[in-house]
C-alpha cells in the first residue's frame, strides 16, 4: 500500500511537530523490530497507532520515551533534538508515558508515586509529608481526578490507578503524552470516563499518541492515524478519511494464499450432535461476565478475541485455571467445579496452554516424561511409574503427532519450537479427552507444524471429540468450523464457515456491527499479518 | 498448568469516596502493622514480671538489651536489604571475619599468642574492620548486580568462603590480645548504660529516619516494591542496591567491633549460626520476604521479642536446653499472629 501524505498541522502556527522520529530503525539480534519507521505528532494532535501484534508498537514507545536507543535515525522534539539517551529528567520534560504495564507501587501512597524521586527537593533535605499529601492534592485537584493522595495505591481501582499515572506522567511538564493500550483493563465506563479527561486534556494543547488495539476507540478520539505493520510505517492519515474497512485491511496486509489445512473444508457438525461443552453464564472477576458457548461433538469452534477481550481467560476456566464467580462449565453433561484443574481433567478436558514455556514444558526433562504428565495414573500400579510403560506411550505419541526427535529420551528444550509445541499438544491428547482446550496452539511454530497440529486437531473432532481453540491468528480460527469472537469480556459476533478476514478482524479489534452478515463464500481474501 | 488462581483485578471504581474511605482505613491498619509486636513485648514483660522479681531491674533490663546489640546491627542490615528485595546471608561471617582481619592487620608479627603482619598501626584497628565490611559488600554488589548472579547463592558461598577465612587467619583460635582501641566500643559504658546501646539507638533512629523523610531511603521501598516502576522514575536502581549491600555489610563489621569488645576477644564461631535468628526477627518486625513493605522499627521489636522471650524463659528456670525449641516456636507463632493482624498472605 501506498504511503500516504501526512496531512498538515491542524491550524495555524507553529509548525514543528511536538515529536518527530525518522528513519528510525532497530534490531533486537536476528529480529528487526523497526524498519526505517517515522512519526510526527503535531501540536493539540490525538494521533493514534495501530499495528497487528509485532508491528513494532511497542519498540517505538521505548525509542520515544528514551528507554531504547534506536539504531538509526533521528527523534525531534518541538524542532528540538531529543535529550541525550539516559537523561531521564530531560526526556520527562519533553514526553510522557503511561506504559502498557503499571508503574504504580502498591505499597506506596498515591502521593509518594505521583513523587517518586522527587519527594524532597534535593537528596539530603528531608521529605515533609504533610506537604508532598498537599502538592499531590493540588496535582490531582488540576486534573480533576478524585482521588486520596494519602490513600495506599494498591486500595486504588485499575481506573484510578490510571488517572494517578496520567497526572504523574503530565505533571514533569511535558505536552505530548503516550499512551499505551491505556484502557486494555478497564471496562467500558471507565473507558469513557478516561477519554472526558484525555479530551479535557487535549483541549488544553496536550498531544497524544494513542495506542490500542481497539479501533473503535482511534475513531473515537483519535483526528490521525498512523498504521504500522512488520515493523514498517504502513500509512498515515486523517482518521475520518480512513474507513474501517481500509484501515484493517491496511493493517492485516494484501491478498495471500488461503491458509493450507483448511481447505479441505470438512462439512459442518451436524445440529444433531451431542454437546460436549457447555459454558452457561460464566463471569470471571474482572475479565468476562456472562457469557455462553457450546461446543459440539465433532466440531473445532475458535474462541476470538484480543488481548484483553478474555478469550484466554474463558480457554483456561475451562481448564480449570480459574475460579468463576458464577456460571457454569459442564463437559459431557458432567459439571466442572471452576477453579480446579484436577476435576476439569476428570471430567475430560484436554488443555494446551498459552505460553509452553511457563505453563506447557518442564524444559529439561526428556519428551517422554513430558507428553505422559498428565497420564501418569496409566503408567503402573499403585503410583508406580514404570519406564517401559512410559517409553511405549511416549514413542506412541511421538508417532501419533510426528514429533521429530532423535530419541524419547532427548530434553524436550533440544526441539524446535514446532516440536516442542508438539509435545504440548500430545500430552493434551493423551488422556483422551472429549473436549480439547488449546490456547494459541501454533503461536511461534513454523508453517508445516502449524498445517500438522490443526490438522491434528481436527481429527481429534472427527473422532468426536470437541476442540475450542482460542486464538487471535486468522490461520488458527480458518481451520474451524465456526468462529465466537469475545470484546471486553462479551461475546459480540459469531461467525460460520466462510467468514471474510476483514469481518473478523473488525469484530476482534471492536469495530465490527454486531450484525455482521456472515458471508458464503470461501475465504480468499486477505489474511496475512504479523507475528 | 500450574497452580488454580482466581483472576483477582479489583473492580472497575463504584464511587471514589467509598474507595478512599477504605483506604484511609487500610493506612491506619497499616500503620498498626508495624507495632503489631508491642503487645507481645508488654505480655512478655508481665509474665517476666511475674515469674521473678529479678526481671523488673535495670540490670536485667539493660542486660538484655546489651545482649540484643549485635543481633540487632545486622537486623538492621538485613532490613535494608530485604525492603529493596534482595538478600545477604553472608552477614552472620562478616561480623567475625572483619575484626579478625582487621586484627591480623595490625598485631605485631611476634610475641603474642596470635601473630599478625603488623602493617598498620594498632588505632587503624576499627577502620579497617569497617573497610573489610564495606569490600565484602562491594563485592557481594559486584557478583550479585554486574555479574547477574542469584544472590540468595552468592551470598552463600561468601557466607561459608568468609567463616574458612577466619578460620583459616586465626587458626581456630579465639584472639584474646585486641588492641584497647578496639575493645573500647563495647566494652565502654557512658551514663551508666553501656555504649553500645546507645550506638544502637542512634544508628536505628538513623535508618529508620533515613526511610521515613530522604528520598534515597524512600527509594528502598519503591525499588523493593517493584524495581521497574522505579527505574522509570528516574531512580538509580543497580547504584542503590549497591550501597545497601555495602551499608549492610559495614553495619556486620561494626556489630563485629561491638561484639569482639563486649567479650574482649574474637571467637572463631563469632556469628556462626545467626543468619536464622537475624532473619526471623526482622520477618517477625513485619519486613515482608519479597521487599518493599516493612519497618526498622518494626524489626527492632523483632528482636527484642526474640531476647525477651529467652530472657524470660531463663528467669523462669526453663533449661536452657529448650531455648532453640522456644526460639522457633516464636517464630512461628509470631508469624501466625502477623499473618492475621495484617490480613495479607505472606508469600
Amino acid at each position: 500500500m501506498a504511503d500516504t501524505a501526512t496531512i498538515p498541522a491542524a491550524g495555524s502556527g507553529t509548525p514543528a511537530p511536538v515529536a518527530e522520529a525518522t528513519g528510525i530503525s532497530k534490531r533486537f539480534g536476528a529480529t528487526v523490530a523497526l524498519r526505517d519507521a517515522r512519526i510526527s505528532i503535531a501540536e493539540g494532535e490525538s494521533h493514534a497507532l495501530v499495528g497487528r501484534n509485532g508491528a513494532g508498537k511497542s519498540t517505538l514507545v521505548s525509542i520515544l520515551t528514551g528507554l531504547q536507543q534506536p539504531d538509526t535515525g533521528s527523534l525531534r522534539f518541538s524542532g528540538a533534538p531529543a535529550p541525550a539517551f539516559g537523561d531521564i529528567d530531560a526526556w520527562r520534560s519533553k514526553v510522557a508515558c503511561v506504559y502498557q504495564h503499571s508503574t504504580i507501587i502498591g505499597e506506596l501512597t498515591v502521593a509518594e508515586n505521583l513523587f517518586l524521586n522527587r519527594q524532597s527537593p534535593g537528596a539530603v533535605r528531608p521529605i515533609r509529608w504533610k506537604q508532598l499529601r498537599q502538592r499531590a492534592q493540588e496535582l490531582l485537584g488540576e486534573y480533576g481526578v478524585a482521588v486520596d493522595p494519602a490513600a495506599r495505591a494498591r486500595d486504588l481501582t485499575v481506573e484510578q490507578r490510571q488517572f494517578v499515572e496520567i497526572a504523574r506522567a503530565l505533571s514533569f511538564g511535558a505536552r505530548f503524552i503516550i499512551l499505551d493500550e491505556p484502557t486494555a483493563k478497564l471496562d467500558a465506563r471507565g473507558i469513557g470516563r478516561l477519554f472526558d479527561k484525555l479530551r479535557d486534556l487535549q483541549q488544553q494543547g496536550v498531544a497524544f499518541l494513542f495506542i490500542s488495539h481497539h479501533l473503535q476507540e482511534v475513531y473515537d478520539l483519535c483526528t490521525t492515524v498512523t498504521v504500522y505493520r512488520d515493523a514498517a510505517h504502513i500509512l498515515t492519515a486523517p482518521v475520518a478519511q480512513l474507513g474501517h474497512r481500509l484501515l484493517v485491511e491496511a493493517m492485516t496486509g494484501e491478498a495471500a494464499p488461503a491458509a493450507p489445512g483448511s481447505a479441505s473444508a470438512s462439512p459442518v457438525a451436524p445440529a444433531g450432535r451431542s454437546e460436549l461443552l457447555r459454558i452457561e453464564a460464566l463471569s470471571l472477576p474482572g475479565t468476562c461476565e456472562d457469557l455462553s458457548l457450546s461446543v459440539r461433538s465433532g466440531e473445532v469452534v475458535g474462541l476470538a478475541g484480543a488481548a484483553a477481550s478474555g478469550n484466554v481467560q474463558v480457554g483456561e476456566a475451562v481448564a480449570g485455571l480459574h475460579r468463576a464467580t458464577s456460571g457454569r462449565i459442564s463437559v459431557g453433561g458432567r459439571n466442572v467445579r471452576t477453579g480446579s484443574v484436577p476435576s476439569a481433567l476428570a471430567a475430560g478436558v484436554g488443555f494446551v496452554p498459552e505460553d509452553r514455556h511457563l505453563q506447557g514444558l518442564v524444559n529439561n526433562r526428556s519428551v517422554a516424561e513430558n507428553a505422559t504428565l498428565t497420564v501418569t495414573d496409566q503408567l503402573g500400579p499403585f503410583g508406580v511409574v514404570l519406564p517401559a510403560r512410559t517409553r511405549a506411550f511416549a514413542q506412541h505419541m511421538i508417532r501419533d503427532l510426528d514429533i521429530k526427535t532423535p530419541q524419547a529420551t532427548t530434553p524436550v528444550s533440544a526441539l524446535s519450537g514446532g516440536n516442542q509445541q508438539k509435545v504440548v499438544v500430545a500430552r493434551a491428547l493423551a488422556t483422551d479427552p472429549h473436549v480439547l482446550v488449546a490456547i494459541r496452539p501454533t503461536n511461534g511454530v513454523d508453517v508445516k507444524s502449524k498445517e500438522f497440529l490443526l490438522g491434528r486437531i481436527r481429527r481429534a473432532a472427527d473422532e468426536g471429540k470437541a476442540a475450542l481453540i482460542v486464538s487471535d491468528e486468522l490461520d488458527d480460527l480458518k481451520a474451524c468450523d465456526r468462529v465466537v469472537v469475545m470484546f471486553h469480556g462479551r461475546v459480540v459476533a459469531e461467525f460460520d464457515r466462510g467468514w471474510k478476514d476483514e469481518h473478523v478482524v473488525a469484530a476482534i479489534e471492536g469495530v465490527a456491527d454486531t450484525t455482521t452478515p456472515t458471508a458464503a463464500s470461501t475465504a480468499s481474501g486477505n489474511h496475512q499479518h504479523g507475528r | 498448568m500450574s497452580a488454580t488462581t482466581d483472576v483477582t483485578q479489583p473492580a472497575p471504581s463504584t464511587t471514589a469516596p467509598a474507595a478512599a474511605d477504605t483506604a484511609r482505613r487500610r493506612l491506619g491498619l497499616g500503620r498498626f502493622r508495624e507495632l503489631s509486636l508491642i503487645p507481645a513485648i508488654l505480655v512478655l514483660g508481665l509474665i517476666g514480671f511475674i515469674v521473678s522479681p529479678a526481671f523488673l531491674t535495670a540490670d536485667n533490663l539493660i542486660g538484655v538489651a546489651q545482649q540484643s546489640t549485635e543481633l540487632s546491627l545486622l537486623v538492621l542490615a538485613t532490613a535494608l536489604i530485604l525492603i529493596c528485595g534482595r538478600m545477604d546471608l553472608s552477614l552472620e561471617s562478616t561480623i567475625g571475619v572483619a575484626p579478625v582481619i582487621a586484627v591480623w592487620l595490625v598485631l605485631p608479627t611476634s610475641g603474642g599468642r596470635f601473630n599478625g603482619l603488623g602493617l598498620f598501626p594498632e588505632w587503624m584497628a576499627i577502620p579497617l574492620c569497617l573497610l573489610v565490611g564495606v569490600a565484602i559488600g562491594a563485592l557481594n554488589g559486584f557478583l550479585i548486580l554486574k555479574l547477574r548472579l542469584n544472590g540468595f547463592i552468592v551470598t552463600l558461598g561468601a557466607l561459608t568462603m568468609l567463616r574458612g577465612l577466619q578460620v583459616a587467619l586465626s587458626e581456630g583460635q579465639s584472639i584474646v590480645d585486641l588492641p584497647s582501641s578496639f575493645t573500647y566500643l563495647g566494652k565502654a559504658s557512658w551514663f551508666g548504660v553501656p555504649a553500645a546501646i546507645w550506638i544502637c539507638a542512634v544508628l536505628f533512629a538513623a535508618g529508620g529516619s533515613a526511610l521515613a523523610w530522604l528520598r534515597h531511603g524512600r527509594a528502598l521501598y519503591a525499588i523493593g516494591g517493584n524495581a521497574e516502576a522505579a527505574r522509570t522514575a528516574g531512580i538509580r536502581v543497580d547504584r542503590i542496591v549497591w550501597a545497601v549491600l555495602i551499608l549492610g555489610s559495614l553495619l556486620a563489621a561494626f556489630a563485629g567491633i561491638l561484639y569482639s569488645g563486649h567479650y574482649g576477644s574474637i571467637s572463631a564461631t563469632q556469628g556462626s549460626g545467626w543468619i536464622f535468628q537475624v532473619f526471623a526477627a526482622t520477618v517477625i518486625g513485619g519486613v515482608s520476604l519479597n521487599g518493599g513493605k516493612g519497618s526498622v522499627f518494626g524489626a527492632l521489636t523483632g528482636v527484642l521479642t526474640l531476647q525477651l522471650v529467652v530472657n524470660v524463659m531463663t528467669l523462669a528456670g526453663v533449661p536452657a536446653l529448650w531455648n532453640q525449641f522456644l526460639n522457633g516456636a516464636i517464630i512461628i507463632v509470631a508469624l501466625i499472629i502477623s499473618r492475621f493482624a495484617s490480613g495479607e498472605k505472606q508469600e
